[in-house]
Formats: structure tokens, C-alpha cells, sequence
């Protein structure tokens, strides 16, 4: 085996890559023009790429850029935030009010976007607190604003839900006139590329596991643990707030009710099929969006099969339960032993790993 | 008399890879009797009572109980408890949110149905026949700590057993809670109930105790009554060293202390969170001394609260004269000073970070938030340090917990060297680790010493302590009670301080 190849096959993005290529082969096979790429016009006269490959990314991108910041909470809480499409509905309603309350143009809608990620960052911090302050298991903590998340975006919206129209909101949804790719994907690969360089250039990544791993052993190490996690949950408070926008600009309107439903389960699995353990501790950003675009894939094929919207969740379950049965540490040292019978030359090498005591 | 018996164990073995935990223990209890287990860290005291009350199976051996020639098979700590062993643990493992007459009574007896009048009754009874001030509809997180513990044991007792084993049950009781507590124990001796106590105090079994088992390095020393067993000889078993031996035993490697007025760092009534008494401090440049004493004699609270690690409630810190002030670890690191934590598994590695990972973190942490190491400059330090202590690993990037217990030392050392500091604390660094790394060790710190870094050293061997520290600060019961320099640093010295007016008693 090539050196990368075996570093591969230790790392944790096997599974989901392995799900993700059979799923692929999967469509392949069903139908082989499933990924193909049409070049359409659209309602407003621009020259866009469609096709399924184009709305798997599309309309994964809210969970693609929550998963980020699940990931990075998962890490060094060792819970999940559960509150994230609660937010988000409140981060998406401070976004309409203000664009509602000025005539629109990209100034304001800047203003709105800080705006939400204000007010997802303060949720974010109010999460962070209970959580690493006050001790409070991350699940109930975040549960107050999973309950009172949405009735807040409905008393911010005054009871109602507001439409947006506007040429400019669209662009933000849809597409730029002129670039052929939906400007949500545009979005994650920039927020992507952002959160890369702020790991690459900052010790975010090397605290926060520390911080999940031994959290004692860190703070005697002059790390801030308290700190690592209000930090972790502000900045699931900052893709919240993308995602809250990316979701609003989408529609041009905000419903409370709707925005992001049930996304944190779907969000907290994909940081889950990415490998990472939702125990905290290391983890892999590459991993769970990965996972976030599994998830959509999924639902897209099974659309493309028929399989009725009602039932489609039941099916999503099964695959579910398969990648993450797979990827669980009972399965995973089988594998190992299995995988240490077939290749017992190269034993010595795995045995040379073994400085155990 | 065979019928006095309460438990008897002969011939108890129990090895671990790697480790004989235990070697042809014997250990006869008597009814009505409370017997002190006594013996240093590792002594083997912790797994006798594990084999005891089935947490871990024996190799070989025999236990008996109730004086009957019969071998009872105890497979698990339910087995223990229906014949008639209970155990109160150190941290008290009832429910808090439930009633104390809850918590007597949980997962006993009958599954289906709950009569809960007669629980309250007979709880009530029980209370006072012990006399312990608590009601029976009181929840358990309402009442203080001692009478968490005795109701406890009340649930232990009340579940017909024979013998009660109480794993260092004062450790967090204030002196008004140890008396009651002992006042519940002479009650169930009386009762006839034997009573394994197992604690650090000596204080305590010279208080309460009949009679006192010594173990060393896994084997018996000794049984003894506690009339026939002065302080002074009781540490002089628990250490391993007869007294007469010790007078030439004399320090090997002292370092004088270096001609600095101004001590690298200094503390006057220094106190924390962890409950010692205000101490004072000092070490200058080049020095090595030692905190020395039995082990929770508060040794390790002491040079956590000169790091921050617990919280200082009092006292001031002066760092090369000048005034500082330590809130968190931090803040020290940031004076110049390192620690290497007691516990390595609980405070010191990051287990599933690699190997490099954890030597930089120290240095990384004071380098800044926003100033990462490249890749390439943490190769190169840990290289370096990989090098320089001889840590075996199979890379930089392998996780340190798969590395053996000394070669994780090394690399919490490794971590602590990398930011070069002024001043190192250096607890139990040695613990658990093969001999020849043990003498790696004190080279170095010796070496460091040369170069003019302080060293503060805790070990359990005094032997080491002796070849490495030029001063020994002896601790009793969280308290200084004394400092040996140059010629008085012998270990008939320190058991003398250690026992304290015993000495001329015994």
C-alpha cells in the first residue's frame, strides 16, 4: 500500500468517505446519469449549472456550515448544542427586521448579518455559559433555547411572518448573475476555507481537544477551559447565524415555525458520521462536513427513488444506523483484528506501535 | 479462640501484568475489634480490599469467615455483600437527592413493592439505636458530610454484616465529624461488628484502633497491637527501613544553596481552596528541596497552591523579590514556574493527543492563542527533548497514551523543560516507573539544579529525596511541622519529626 493510502485507512474520514463513494456508485448504478450537469436558464435569465450533484451541495450548505460549529462544541463540551434551528429562527428573524426597516441594499443587508450574529452569538454565549460556568450537561442547557428559541423570533417579528422582497435577497439564496454555482455553496466553501485558516493560524484546534480530552490536565497547562468552551458555542453562534441568513435569503421570508426544523439532530449526526466522537475530545471539521453532505445525498436519492416525503426519514434512519454501527469502536477493533489476520506480514509494523505497559 | 474470628485470609496473591500486587498475604480480623490497615502508597492495602469484596479475583490464597473452616468464594462485591462484607468508600456513593431512609433501603430486599411506613420506622430505629442525628425523611444532600458517611455505614450494618471496611473514611471530615464518627465505630465494635480502617491519619489509629496490619511492597510486614506498636517503629515498618540502619544513610548529593539573597520564590501565609494550613515558603536559585511526609499529609496541596492549580485564599507570593500574584497556572508559567502534577493519567498527559502535541502544549500556551508553532519548529523541539530524555515512541505523531507510564513521564517533563523555566515543581515525578528512568530523573534534576533552576521535589521514597534535596520541608496532617537541612536530614530524623511528640512517648 502507498504511505497515504495507509494513512487513510488509519484516519478517521474512511467511513464517511467510503459511505459517501457508495453512494455514489450506488446512483451510478441505478441510474448513470444521476450526476450528470445540464447547463439551464433560470427564471431571471442567468446561465446556471443544474443537476443533482448542484442541489445535494445546494441545499446542504445550513447544515454544512452548522455541522462546523457542532463540531467544534462536540469537541470541547462533550455534549451537543440542540438549540442551533431555534436560533437560528431567531438569528433569521433579527435579519428580516432589520432589512424590513430600511430600504434594502447591501450596506443594510451587512447590517443584518451582523445584526443576527450578534444575537446568535449572545444565544451562543448564554449556551456557553450554563454549560461550562455553571456546569449544566449540554443537552439541557441548550434545551431552554431549543424551547424558546422560536416563540422569541416570533415576538421579534411581531407575530407575524414577513416576506422580504428584494432583487439583492436573492442573490444571497440563488444565484449571482453571472456565476453559474447557487451562491449558498459559494458561501460554505468560503466559510470553510475561513475556519481552515483561523485552525491553521490560530491553537483553536490544539485547546479545544485539549480542553474535551482532560480538561484538568489543560487548565494546568495555562489553558482558559472555561474560556475554550464559551468560545466553542460563540462560534456555533456565528454559523448559526449563516445559516439562519442563507435559509431566509433562500425563501425571502422568515417563518419562526419552519426555519431550519429539526436541523440539530441532523447536524449532530453529521458530526457524528464524520467520525468524531460525540464524547469530545479530537475531532475533524473535513469529517463532519463530509458527514452534512452524506446526509443530504441521502435524502436526494431517496427522493430520486420515489420513496414518499413521509417516509423518507425511516429510510434515512437505516442508513444512519449502518454508518454509525460501522463506525463504533466495537466494529472498529474487529476490524483491526480482522484486518491484522489478512495481513499478518505486515504485522510488525502494528506491533511496533504497541509500547504499552 | 476460632470463634472470635470475624474474617481470616491466608496465603493472598494477586499479580497484575507486569506487577505482584500482593505476595502470601495473611489477615486475621476479630469480632468486635477495629484493625488498622496500614501501609504506604502501593503498598498492596487497596488490593487486599479489592480481593476482599470481589473486585478483583485472587491468584491463590484461602478466605474464611465467621471463624467456620469453610472458604467462602467471593467473585463480586455482591457475593462480598451477602456474606457479610461491606464496604464504605472514601466518597460516598449513596444518592444524595434521596431521603436518607431511601438510601438505606435501595436496591434491597423486595423489588415489586415498597412499604414505606415500615422503611421509615425501621430506618428511624436504626438511627437511634446508632445514635446518628438525622431523620428518616430527611434528604441525604441536607445533612453534613459525616452524616452522609454514617448513614452509610448505618445501610452497611443494617445489611447484617460482619465485617465493615471503612477506605479512608476521615479524609474529608473536620475534627468535631471524626469524633462522632468514631464514636459510631466503638458503638459497632461493641456490637461486635470487625471494622477494617484504612487511613493516612496516624492520629487516628493510635485513637480508635485495636490493632494494626502493616503491608510493604505487597507483602505482610506484621500484625501488631497498637500498645505494642510506637509511632515511630509503625513508620519505620511502613517505610521499609529499621532504624538502627539509617545512621549511615546520610545525604550523597546535597546542594548548597547558592549565594542569592533574594529567593527565586518566596510565600508567607500561603493557603488554597484544598484545606491546608497557611504555610510559608521559600527556595532560592539553584536550590532543591522537598516537601516530605506521609502521603495526604498535604504535601502535593502545598505546591499546588504555590502553582494556582487549587485556588489561594490568603497569603502573599513574592517571585526574585518582587510581589506577584498566582490566580491560575497561568500565571505562574507566565513567572517562569513549571509543574509536573502527582496524578499523570488525571493531570498530566492529554492521552489522545500525540506525543508532540503534548510536549508543546506548555510552551504553546505561553507562546499565545495566536501564535501557533509550524509544524516544523514542534518537530524540532520534541526531537529535540525525544532526544535529550530518551523517550521511547514509535513517532512524534503517536498518541502518548500508548506510551509506557515512564516514557509518558518523560514527556510531561519533556513539556515542562521546552519553557525553560526558573522554578520546577516536580511531584511524584518518579511514581510508578521503572527504576532506571527513576535514577534518569534525579540526574536530571540534579543537573538542572547545576544550571541554576529551583527544584521543588516530592517523592514517597525518602531514599530519593535524601540523594536529590539539599532542605526537606516535613508535613503532618496538612501542616509544616518541621525542616531538616545538611546534617539532620536522616530518615531516622524525618520519622522522628513526622511522628512528633510520640516520639518521646514511644
Amino acid at each position: 500500500m502507498a504511505n497515504w493510502l495507509k494513512k487513510l485507512m488509519r484516519s478517521q474520514l474512511v467511513i464517511p468517505l467510503f459511505a459517501l463513494l457508495l453512494l455514489i456508485i450506488f446512483n451510478l448504478i441505478r441510474d448513470v446519469g444521476f450526476f450528470s450537469l445540464n447547463i439551464t436558464t433560470n427564471n431571471d435569465g442567468n446561465t446556471v449549472l443544474s443537476g443533482n450533484i448542484i442541489s445535494i451541495l445546494n441545499s446542504a450548505s445550513e447544515l454544512a456550515v452548522l455541522s462546523i460549529g457542532m463540531t467544534l462544541v462536540t469537541a470541547s463540551s462533550k455534549g451537543q448544542d440542540i438549540s442551533v434551528g431555534a436560533v437560528a429562527a431567531i438569528a433569521g428573524s433579527v435579519f428580516v427586521r432589520v432589512l424590513k426597516e430600511h430600504t434594502i441594499n447591501w450596506p443594510i443587508i451587512l447590517l443584518g448579518f451582523i445584526c443576527a450574529c450578534l444575537a446568535a452569538i449572545l444565544c451562543g454565549a448564554f449556551n456557553g455559559t450554563l454549560v461550562s460556568v455553571f456546569k449544566i450537561q449540554p443537552m439541557i442547557a441548550t434545551l431552554i433555547l431549543l424551547t424558546a428559541g422560536r416563540p422569541i423570533a416570533y415576538w421579534i417579528n411581531g407575530g407575524a411572518t414577513p416576506t422580504v422582497e428584494s432583487p439583492l435577497l436573492s442573490k444571497i439564496g440563488s444565484f449571482i448573475p453571472g456565476i453559474p454555482i447557487p451562491t449558498p455553496i459559494i458561501i460554505v466553501v468560503v466559510f470553510a476555507i475561513l475556519v481552515s485558516l483561523v485552525l491553521r493560524f490560530t491553537n483553536l484546534g490544539l485547546y479545544t481537544q485539549a480542553v474535551g480530552i482532560n480538561e484538568k490536565s489543560a487548565r494546568l497547562n495555562g489553558i482558559n477551559a472555561i474560556g475554550m468552551k464559551m468560545l466553542s458555542f460563540m462560534m456555533l453562534g456565528i454559523c448559526v447565524a449563516i445559516a439562519g441568513c442563507i435559509g431566509v435569503s433562500r425563501m425571502g421570508l422568515i417563518n419562526h415555525e419552519t426555519l431550519l426544523l429539526d436541523i440539530e439532530m441532523d447536524a449532530i449526526l453529521a458530526v457524528a458520521i464524520g467520525g468524531n466522537a460525540l464524547s469530545g475530545g479530537k475531532f475533524s471539521i473535513a469529517g463532519s462536513v463530509i458527514g452534512a453532505y452524506i446526509i443530504q445525498a441521502l435524502t436526494i436519492t431517496l427522493y430520486a427513488m420515489k420513496v414518499p416525503s413521509t417516509a423518507v426519514k425511516a429510510y434515512k434512519a437505516i442508513v444512519i444506523i449502518a454508518i454509525v454501527v460501522l463506525g463504533s469502536p466495537v466494529v472498529q477493533s474487529y476490524l483491526l483484528k480482522l484486518r491484522g489476520r489478512l495481513f499478518q506480514k505486515s504485522n510488525k509494523e502494528a506491533g511496533a506501535q504497541a509500547y504499552g505497559d | 479462640m476460632p470463634n472470635d474470628i470475624a474474617l481470616s485470609m491466608r496465603n493472598i496473591s494477586k499479580s497484575f501484568p507486569g506487577v505482584r500486587a500482593l505476595h502470601n498475604v495473611d489477615f486475621t480480623l476479630y469480632k468486635g475489634e477495629i484493625h488498622a490497615l496500614m501501609g504506604e502508597n502501593g503498598a498492596g492495602k487497596s488490593t487486599l480490599i479489592k480481593v476482599l469484596t470481589g473486585v478483583h479475583p485472587k491468584d491463590s490464597g484461602q478466605i474464611t469467615i465467621d471463624g467456620s473452616t469453610k472458604e467462602v468464594n467471593i467473585k463480586s462485591p455482591q457475593d462480598a455483600q451477602n456474606s457479610g462484607i461491606s464496604t464504605v468508600y472514601q466518597e460516598i456513593t449513596l444518592c444524595p437527592n434521596l431521603t436518607v431512609a431511601e438510601n438505606m433501603y435501595i436496591g434491597r430486599g423486595n423489588y415489586q413493592f415498597v412499604h414505606w411506613k415500615k422503611m421509615r420506622e425501621q430506618t428511624t430505629e436504626l438511627l437511634e439505636k446508632l445514635s446518628i442525628p438525622a431523620r428518616a425523611t430527611q434528604q441525604l444532600a441536607t445533612c453534613s458530610l459525616a452524616v452522609q458517611q454514617m448513614v452509610a455505614i448505618a445501610r452497611a450494618v443494617d445489611m447484617d454484616c460482619k465485617v465493615l471496611i471503612l477506605d479512608e473514611p476521615t479524609s474529608s471530615l473536620d475534627e468535631r465529624e471524626v469524633e462522632k464518627l468514631f464514636s459510631l465505630m466503638r458503638e459497632l465494635k461493641s456490637r461486635g461488628v470487625g471494622i477494617i480502617f484504612i487511613t493516612h491519619f496516624l492520629e487516628q489509629v493510635y485513637e480508635v484502633c485495636d490493632r494494626i496490619t502493616v503491608l510493604r511492597n505487597g507483602e505482610l510486614v506484621g500484625a501488631y497491637d497498637v500498645k505494642d506498636l510506637p509511632r515511630v517503629q509503625l513508620i519505620s515498618k511502613m517505610m521499609g527501613k529499621e532504624l538502627d540502619d539509617i545512621s549511615h544513610m546520610h545525604n550523597t548529593g546535597t546542594q548548597a544553596a547558592r549565594a542569592n539573597s533574594v529567593p527565586v520564590f518566596e510565600a508567607i501565609g500561603l493557603s488554597s481552596t484544598a484545606a491546608t494550613k497557611a504555610f510559608d515558603f521559600k527556595i532560592d536559585q539553584g536550590e532543591v528541596n522537598g516537601f516530605t511526609g506521609l502521603l495526604g499529609s498535604g504535601r502535593s496541596e502545598c505546591v499546588r497552591a504555590i502553582f494556582g492549580a487549587d485556588k489561594a485564599t490568603g497569603g502573599k507570593v513574592f517571585v526574585n523579590g518582587k510581589p506577584a500574584k498566582i490566580a491560575k497556572p497561568k500565571d505562574a508559567m507566565k513567572l517562569g514556574i513549571g509543574y509536573l502534577p502527582e496524578d499523570r493519567k488525571q493531570d498530566g498527559i492529554v492521552d489522545d493527543l500525540s506525543v508532540r502535541e503534548n510536549i508543546i502544549l506548555a510552551l504553546q500556551v505561553l507562546r499565545g492563542f495566536f501564535r501557533p508553532f509550524s509544524r516544523a519548529e514542534a518537530e524540532k523541539f520534541t526531537d529535540e527533548y525525544i532526544k535529550l530524555l530518551g523517550i521511547k515512541t514509535a513517532s512524534t505523531d503517536t498518541p502518548i497514551r500508548s506510551l509506557s507510564g515512564g516514557n509518558q513521564q518523560k514527556a510531561i517533563l519533556a513539556r515542562w523543560l521546552l519553557t525553560k523555566p526558573q522554578y520546577l515543581i516536580l511531584d511524584e515525578p518518579t511514581r510508578g516507573i521503572d527504576v532506571g528512568t527513576k535514577v534518569e530523573i534525579q540526574k536530571l534534576v540534579l543537573k538542572l539544579a547545576e544550571e541554576g533552576v529551583s527544584v521543588t521535589f516530592i517523592s514517597s521514597e525518602i531514599e530519593e529525596m535524601l540523594r536529590t534535596c539539599s532542605r526537606l520541608i516535613v508535613m503532618r496532617d496538612r501542616e509544616i511541622i518541621g525542616e531538616l537541612t545538611q546534617n539532620d536530614m536522616t530518615q531516622a530524623k524525618i520519622m522522628r519529626t513526622i511522628a512528633g511528640e510520640a516520639a518521646q512517648n514511644g
